[in-house]
């Protein structure tokens, strides 16, 4: 099971929290401090995956992540997930995003923190993988965004 | 559809993303598609602030407005209130928060407008938990959206369930979300939806999620026409399987045959699903994961089937990649690593194993860190599969190398697990030193479960307890700080347990305790050796009596208080065992600093030392300070502090060749029956917290106090043979043999096929030379010429002196006589002599013989002779405690054979005792009956008299 899916930039700033296990506020806030300090800490070209912070749940958890650019995409899983799946989908994920905002970056993400979480919600439900087909997620946000303009013209 | 390749992200990315920045800045209103001016314009307002303060400042005054807004009495528009919440959502991920808004996100739900349902479902999956008030209007808003039948709003409901997932959405929608599953008209993007919602639903409350009758449906969306639908399912079906597999049974030939078709199937038969080249890479990886909750398939041709898929895609990892983009390969080897799992998890097919180990083996060298942190991963489960063992164990110099060279702490850490894990009595040294070595420049994140390890594993692999020794002090050395008060207490607790490694154990610490500086670890480990037996060492002019107490208290400033308590408890031991360092030791004890120390454990101490040293004789003080008795054996305290650290199950030591162990590392539980105090070992080694004085306990006290001021006669020479000892040693080699208050005897011996050697100590416990001493063995019986060979002893043994013999034996032929040892000496005038039988027996010439229940019982069908047989039915004489009824058959020397008896109360054994002129083979049978505290030992051997002669030993061992 994925337990939070947390997008933060260079400087730790969060752009995305997704907690699929609730926590207080202020639990939340500190879970992506501490996991921005293990995660930012490590050199380039070292491996992806790392075990997850006290706040997380410890060694029982595992940090998958990537960085890209400006930002870290880091995915807090259980022992039951696939390490090397997860980067999939994190690629998948980034390539989305891609796509929706043509040529994705950073600000997209401060901008439309609404539309990410859309997209995010196509792909993963309640810490579970609803979808990895990239051309169906696209297909159903597309259609979303469709029902949005004719709202905003009718409406 | 390719990439975002990592380079578009970086460089050039990096100036156009700055340009942007500033037009952002300027511009707000630049905002694709729906154009929330107001939100580009606060959020850059956000971006634009200088300080903290001014953050905060300026999301004060947003919050005020938007709080009025909703408060006012013009009602909102839907385009005012999706930007509100947007506004609200921003504010939130920055780590404010938000007590308001609620009921507005509510409304929200209910609205007709897409736009405003998605945006009022958003917020409540970010910011609402399980507040009750709401959750009932909410569910009010999700059961219209379920009955929808528009397909859009059903999602947008489902998802809302599987967000909050609180016991009251379970208790209003758990029935209802398996209909909207299983139904034939429902859309594929539904069915997903629901199919995660419902997982979502069992894990908060599987109670309410009753799946009965819709049971054989759901494990048939395994053959969904939809990968997509797939894909969700399955994690609802492998859950559903962990928590009922038989119910959920028929799941493994459907996932064997989906696996099946995506495995064999060209790229391009899946379209979308194919990800890099590679087919539907997830769902493979989730197919061979749900495999993995249950055994190989009894289906032979579903097994033929899944063997053939494994086969593939190890086959296919040897192929050319059809890509250079690592997301080619990181998909691949996804699917790779899974297959790897379930092949270890079946652990039934050697041929695979090995195949699984060569390949993870490459990995180990791969250039991409996250493979060979995964290899060295999955090669931890291989290597305590019996199959590959040996095969992990091949890889030992790659994974040394990687715990040296490895520039990331995580996969380092993977390789000191690994290494522990293929620790086996073939290359512990190796790996223990090189783990060792790794902690003097370890992260200081895993020093102290690195610390554990070695201690565990220089314990568990012992064969020589110097070795031992030497290892924790090291320990201690390198790591003083992560030492644990375990690992300490342990090693204390073995070298009072082995005899053998006292004398050394003494002269390591005395060593280690030279340098300048030594961690405090290595101050309480010295004090409480020496204290027992700095005795042994101190022949030595260089380690003299006061030589070694000159250099412990040099320590004692810098230590803090239970150190300091320990040292002086050290100190009354010395007085005991070295009469001439009274004086300056009760010259320590009456120190203002000491007497009048401000901590009442140290004073206390202090004053009831220097009190006991003055009045107490010397025997009363002998009785009072002897040595510790040995420490009951239980688990290992380090490996449950391991198994607390990591949780059970992450610390399976492997157990392949160290059936003896238990056995021998803890000397035996048996003792003389004039001991009687056992310490617990890991409340308080010394009594730290105690003021009883050390050694005795608080029901012998009374006793010992009457005699503390009742002179002891002189002892009084036994010459008759003494052979209380000799049956002490039936199922052990080492100990003390003899002691009286002059002397003391003690063994340790090894014995190896019909060989033996036996090192005798003889020990003056006075403060008198011993004159004249000389020692004789005589053979009786028929092991008269087995005695190889005896150099005398000298004739003088020093006050406080111990001299060592080395008898070197050989097993010609069975025999049941033991040799005798006579002493003689002169203790001021008067003769002593003394005679003991030596503790040879014939078990002791035994190797052990590992063998099946179908062996087993062949070989006792064919040893039927009655005159082979012997039995003895006898009332238990000791506790009838497994652990110690183990410990003595191990130390019998055969092996002890699990699960061979049917009646697993029983004990069975099996060796072969090992003469000059021929083998001898046993068998043995021990059937306790605990109701009636009875014994029926039986012994089948291919000799007679071997069996008879066994049979009266042990007999009087339980």
């Amino acid at each position: 099971m994925i337990k939070a899916i947390l997008i933060f930039n260079n400087h730790g700033k969060p752009r995305l929290s997704k907690f699929y296990e609730h926590y207080s506020e202020d639990t939340e806030q500190q879970i992506i401090r501490e996991t921005f300090h293990l995660v930012s800490k490590r050199d380039e070209n070292v491996c992806n995956f790392l075990e997850g912070g006290m706040l997380i749940g410890g060694s029982d958890y595992r940090l998958i992540y990537r960085h890209y650019a400006t930002l870290y995409f880091v995915f807090c899983v259980d022992s039951s997930e696939s390490e090397l799946g997860i980067l999939d989908l994190i690629q998948v994920f980034v390539e989305t995003l891609d796509k929706c905002f043509e040529n994705v970056c950073e600000l997209d993400l401060i901008f439309h923190v609404d539309k990410v979480h859309n997209i995010l919600a196509e792909m993963v439900m309640g810490g579970m993988v609803l979808e990895t087909n990239m051309n169906e997620i696209i297909t159903q946000v597309d259609s979303q965004n469709k029902m949005e303009k004719s709202e905003v013209l009718t409406g | 559809a390719d990439v975002i390749a990592t380079a578009r992200w970086t460089n050039q990315r990096r100036a156009a993303l700055s340009q942007r920045k500033e037009a952002y800045a300027y511009m707000p209103a630049v905002s694709k598609g729906d154009g929330m001016r107001g939100l580009a314009v606060f959020i850059s307002d956000i971006r634009n602030c200088k300080s903290k303060e001014a953050e905060i400042k300026r999301i004060n005054k947003e919050l005020a407005n938007i709080r009025s807004k909703f408060k006012g009495d013009k009602a909102l528009d839907g385009y005012s209130k999706k930007k509100y919440v947007c506004k609200l959502l921003f504010i939130f991920l920055l780590g404010h928060d938000i007590d308001f808004g609620h009921m507005e996100a509510v409304n929200l739900l209910s609205s007709n407008k897409y736009t405003e349902k998605q945006i009022g479902y958003l917020f409540i999956s970010v910011l609402v938990n399980s507040n009750s008030e709401l959750i009932r209007l909410i569910n009010n808003a999700i059961k219209n959206d379920l009955s929808s039948r528009n397909p859009t709003f059903m999602c947008l409901a489902l998802h809302c369930i599987a967000n909050v997932g609180s016991r009251e959405m379970a208790e209003a929608f758990a029935s209802e979300i398996p209909r909207i599953l299983v139904a034939g008209d429902t859309m594929d993007s539904v069915k997903q939806s629901a199919a995660l919602c419902l997982l979502r639903l069992y894990k908060t409350s599987p109670d309410l999620v009753l799946m009965g009758e819709w049971t054989s449906r759901v494990v048939h969306l395994l053959n969904d026409q939809h990968m997509g639908v797939v894909t969700a399912a399955i994690s609802l079906i492998t859950c559903l399987s962990q928590k009922n597999p038989d119910e959920f049974k028929t799941c493994v030939s459907l996932a064997v045959s989906r696996l099946s078709r995506i495995v064999s199937s060209a790229s391009t038969d899946l379209q979308d699903y194919t990800y890099y080249f590679v087919p539907a890479p997830w769902l493979s990886c989730k197919l061979l994961r749900l495999l993995q909750c249950y055994p190989p398939p009894e289906d032979g041709a579903v097994k033929g089937r899944l063997v053939e898929c494994l086969e593939t895609i190890l086959n296919k990892a040897q192929e050319p990649p059809k890509s250079k983009k690592v997301q080619h390969s990181n998909a691949k080897n996804a699917i790779l690593f899974e297959a790897i799992s379930l092949i270890i998890h079946y652990d039934s097919e050697p041929n695979l194993l090995v195949r699984a180990c060569n390949q993870l083996g490459q990995f180990l060298q791969h250039r991409e860190t996250n493979l060979r942190y995964l290899a060295l991963e999955s090669m931890c489960t291989l290597a305590s599969s019996e199959f590959s063992h040996e095969a992990v164990k091949t890889h030992i110099e790659t994974v040394i190398n990687a715990l040296k060279t490895e520039r990331d702490v995580s996969v380092r850490q993977r390789a000191a697990d690994l290494l522990y894990a293929m620790c086996d009595r073939s290359n512990a040294k190796q790996i223990v030193a090189e783990m060792l070595s790794y902690l003097e420049t370890a992260d200081y994140s895993i020093r102290e479960e690195m610390v554990l390890k070695v201690a565990i594993l220089a314990e568990k692999y012992a064969v020589d307890y110097s070795w031992y020794v030497d290892t924790i002090l090291n320990l201690i050395r390198i790591a003083g700080d992560y030492v644990s008060e375990e690992v300490w207490y342990r090693v204390i607790q073995i070298v009072i347990n082995r005899d053998d490694v006292q004398g050394y154990a003494a002269k390591t610490v005395f060593e280690a305790l030279q340098a300048p500086a030594c961690h405090e670890n290595m101050v309480k480990v010295g004090g409480y050796i020496l204290g027992e037996f700095g005795n042994l060492i101190a022949g030595d002019p260089r380690s003299s009596p006061l030589v070694q107490f000159n250099l412990l208290h040099s320590k004692f400033h810098l230590c803090s208080v239970p150190t300091r308590a320990l040292l002086l408890s050290a100190y009354i031991k010395f007085i005991n065992l070295f009469p001439e360092t009274k004086a300056t030791i009760q010259e320590v004890l009456r120190c203002d600093s000491q007497i009048r120390n401000s901590d009442v454990e140290l004073q206390q101490r202090a004053v009831e030392y220097l009190k006991l040293s003055s009045i107490a004789s010397t025997d009363v003080l002998a009785t009072v300070l002897e040595e510790m008795p040995p420490f009951p054996e239980r688990e290992s305290s380090i490996l449950a502090k391991l198994k607390k650290k990591k949780g059970p199950g992450a610390v399976s030591v492997p157990e392949l060749d160290d059936k003896r162990e238990g056995g021998e590392l803890n000397g035996g539980g048996d003792r003389g029956p004039d001991t009687a105090s056992t310490p617990s070992p890991s409340a308080d080694l010394l009594g730290i917290r105690s003021a009883a004085p050390i050694g005795a306990t608080p029901t012998s006290t009374g006793s010992l106090l009457v005699d503390v001021f009742s002179e002891a006669g002189p002892a009084a020479p036994s010459a008759a043979v003494n052979d209380d000892g000799f049956l002490r040693f039936v199922c052990k080699n080492n100990g003390v043999l003899f002691e009286n208050q002059l002397l003391q005897i003690g063994i340790k011996s090894e014995y190896r096929q019909n060989l033996g050697r036996m090192y005798l100590f003889y020990g003056n416990k006075t403060s008198v030379q011993f004159a004249s001493f000389t020692t004789t063995v005589s053979c009786p019986g028929e092991l008269q010429s087995h005695i190889l060979s005896t150099k005398p002893v000298e004739p003088l043994v020093e006050g406080g002196a111990q001299i060592q013999q080395v008898l070197n034996i050989e097993c010609l032929t069975d025999f049941s006589e033991a040799p005798l040892l006579n002493i003689k000496f002169r203790y001021g005038g008067a003769l002593q002599n003394l005679s003991l039988k030596l503790p040879v027996t014939i078990n002791k010439f035994f190797q052990p013989t590992e063998m099946t229940s179908h062996d087993f019982f062949q070989r006792w069908k064919q040893l039927s002779q009655p005159q082979q047989e012997a039995q003895k039915i006898f009332k238990a004489n000791h506790g009838m405690d497994t652990e110690v009824l183990k410990a003595k058959l191990l130390g019998l020397g055969t092996a002890l054979l699990d699960d061979v008896d049917p009646n697993p109360e029983n004990y069975v054994c099996a060796g072969v005792i090992q003469t000059k002129g021929q083998q001898v083979g046993c068998l043995l049978r021990l059937e306790p009956n605990g109701q009636a505290q009875m014994y029926r030992l039986t012994l089948r051997c291919s000799k007679d008299s071997v069996s008879m002669r066994l049979c009266e030993l042990l007999a009087q061992q339980f």
